[in-house]
């Protein structure tokens, strides 16, 4: 499928199809600038001329939970991203992490299909 | 009609709740009959009285049909509003509208469900959100977990913070005897509880009951007639931003401090005016997110408001005085009982947990992830 191809789908339909070729890609509105994630008709502002964009996987954690269950332990976290969204993740390779700490995005593929997933940022040599 | 002038336009004539803990046997709408039936009885009027139906449930996709029929009822006016536990407050609201446009003349609002002996676990209509299914989080805890991660990282709150909430609800729950979960509880058993959603434990969330409760509203002037002490709605106010936890703007802050502000602007009460909060525990972090967004304490000092048993038995300030979601009820949806408990107290029908003079409450429910927000103030005579 094409990108103009794609562009012709309903946001979320969209951003799958995306996410099936292996790119992470958020939305942002041409006339104001402001990013939307996830995918929308509308920017809060109401601006509707929305254009996809490579997100660029770099952002914080703002909330983590680790959920415990007999089958084991695995975390959800809330990432803002550092065009200014927030999304729901995990961080599959850690246990948990601080609020505050810098990740890369990454695409995980599942069972039920790819998933953008969040490491720790290496970090900067001190 | 103008915002200002529904203030004590309506009253609370009668209220009551069925099969509270545990139903074995009954299914909702059986629940949701009785405590009905029970209400109207207590407002000294007849089923076939009621002209207006307000209800939501989780088990029914057409709650107010379900209940018609299951009653027998022909309302004129009738309102399935679902924002979830937050539901009832809002009912109160729009109750009080109708009653005050004429549009009905008794209503009846009403919830029930028998989730504990149907099969243990929260019965839920709530669909998946597609953004959110690939990292499988558990609904509700996990949203309520992360706003409890943020609140304890911006603001120092800790997990023994937390438990001072559970205790405070037991100590309640133990003077109360239709409460569920009753007996002692240490800082101890809820610290070393089960984790569950870090840094929520087993300990920090409500209970899953049976329950069902309904309240009949007229309007003022009619209650007067009515033999039982009618209950005055004096203010509400409903705020709401997000369904999607994702989409919340900052998890340390609900919309409570809109939804709060505009309850008691229109019902004229301060802060040192309330006798009574009834706020909705589903876990331990929303009381203390609701002290800080309703005003009772800054911003981020919720975990250190609540230390010592200021919210407990004896403390200083009466909060879910029935024991809360977390030891007294939580079928599912559990705004009509935080009514229901208002109802009590101010009618001084409240027993050991009675609180000297209760003349004024507020009862605010939540609903979803900390989304919608609903606040009522209600009163007796006096406050009127």
């Amino acid at each position: 499928m094409t990108d103009t191809e794609k562009s012709r789908l309903g946001p979320q339909a969209a951003y799958e199809a995306f996410l099936a070729e292996g790119r992470f890609m958020i939305q942002r509105a041409a006339s104001t600038g402001e990013y939307l994630f996830w995918p929308k008709v509308t920017s809060p502002s109401g601006a509707t001329d929305l254009e996809w964009v490579e997100a660029r996987g770099t952002g914080t954690i703002y909330a983590i939970t680790v959920n415990r269950a007999r089958k084991g332990a695995r975390n959800v976290a809330l990432v803002d991203l550092d065009e200014g969204v927030r999304m729901m993740s995990t961080l599959p390779d850690v246990e948990t992490a601080e609020i505050g700490a810098p990740v890369k995005a990454r695409i995980e593929m599942t069972a039920n299909g790819p998933r953008v997933v969040f490491d720790l940022a290496k970090e900067a040599s001190a | 009609m103008t915002r200002d002038n529904i203030r004590g336009k309506s009253a609370i004539v009668g209220m009551a709740t069925a099969g509270v803990g545990e139903a074995p046997g009954f299914s909702a709408i059986e629940l949701i009959g009785q405590s009905a039936v029970k209400a109207v009885h207590d407002a000294g009027l007849k089923l076939q009285d009621i002209d207006g139906v307000f209800a939501a449930t989780s088990n029914h996709a057409y709650p107010t049909m379900s209940v018609v029929e299951y009653l027998g009822l022909r309302p004129r006016f009738f309102d399935g509003t679902n924002v979830g536990g937050s539901s009832f407050e809002m009912h109160l609201l729009q109750a009080t509208l109708a009653l005050e446009a004429g549009l009905c003349d008794a209503a009846l609002v009403c919830y029930g469900s028998n989730q504990r002996t149907a099969g243990g676990g929260l019965v839920s209509m709530s669909e998946p959100q597609w953004h959110e299914t690939p990292y499988k989080p558990r609904h509700p805890i996990t949203a309520y977990a992360l706003a409890a991660s943020r609140h304890m990282a911006e603001f120092g709150t800790a997990r023994e913070d937390l438990a001072e909430v559970a205790l405070a609800a037991r100590g309640w729950a133990n003077l109360n005897p239709e409460a569920f979960a009753r007996g002692p509880l240490s800082k101890d058993d809820v610290l070393s509880a089960r984790m569950i959603s870090d840094p929520l434990s087993k300990a920090d969330c409500c209970l899953v009951t049976d329950g069902a409760a309904a309240c009949v509203l007229v309007r003022a002037d009619r209650a007067r007639d009515l033999p039982g002490k009618p209950v005055y709605f004096l203010g509400g106010g409903g705020a709401n931003y997000h369904r999607s936890i994702v989409a919340m703007p900052d998890l340390t802050t609900t919309a409570a401090a809109e939804s709060g502000p505009r309850a008691m602007e229109m019902a004229g009460v301060g802060h040192d005016e309330l006798d009574l909060l009834m706020l909705y525990d589903a876990f331990t972090i929303t009381t203390i997110l609701f002290l800080e967004d309703l005003g009772f304490c800054p911003k981020g000092e919720g975990g250190r408001f609540v230390r010592d048993g200021r919210i407990a038995p004896g403390g200083e300030l009466a909060v879910n005085t029935n024991g809360g979601g977390l030891s007294c009820v939580h079928p599912g949806m559990y705004g009509l009982f935080l009514i229901a408990e208002a109802v009590a107290q101010i009618r001084g029908e409240a027993g050991a947990r009675q609180q000297e003079e209760c003349n004024l409450a507020l009862c605010h429910g939540n609903g979803g992830t900390l989304s919608s927000q609903c606040t009522v103030v209600l009163g007796s005579e006096a406050a009127l």
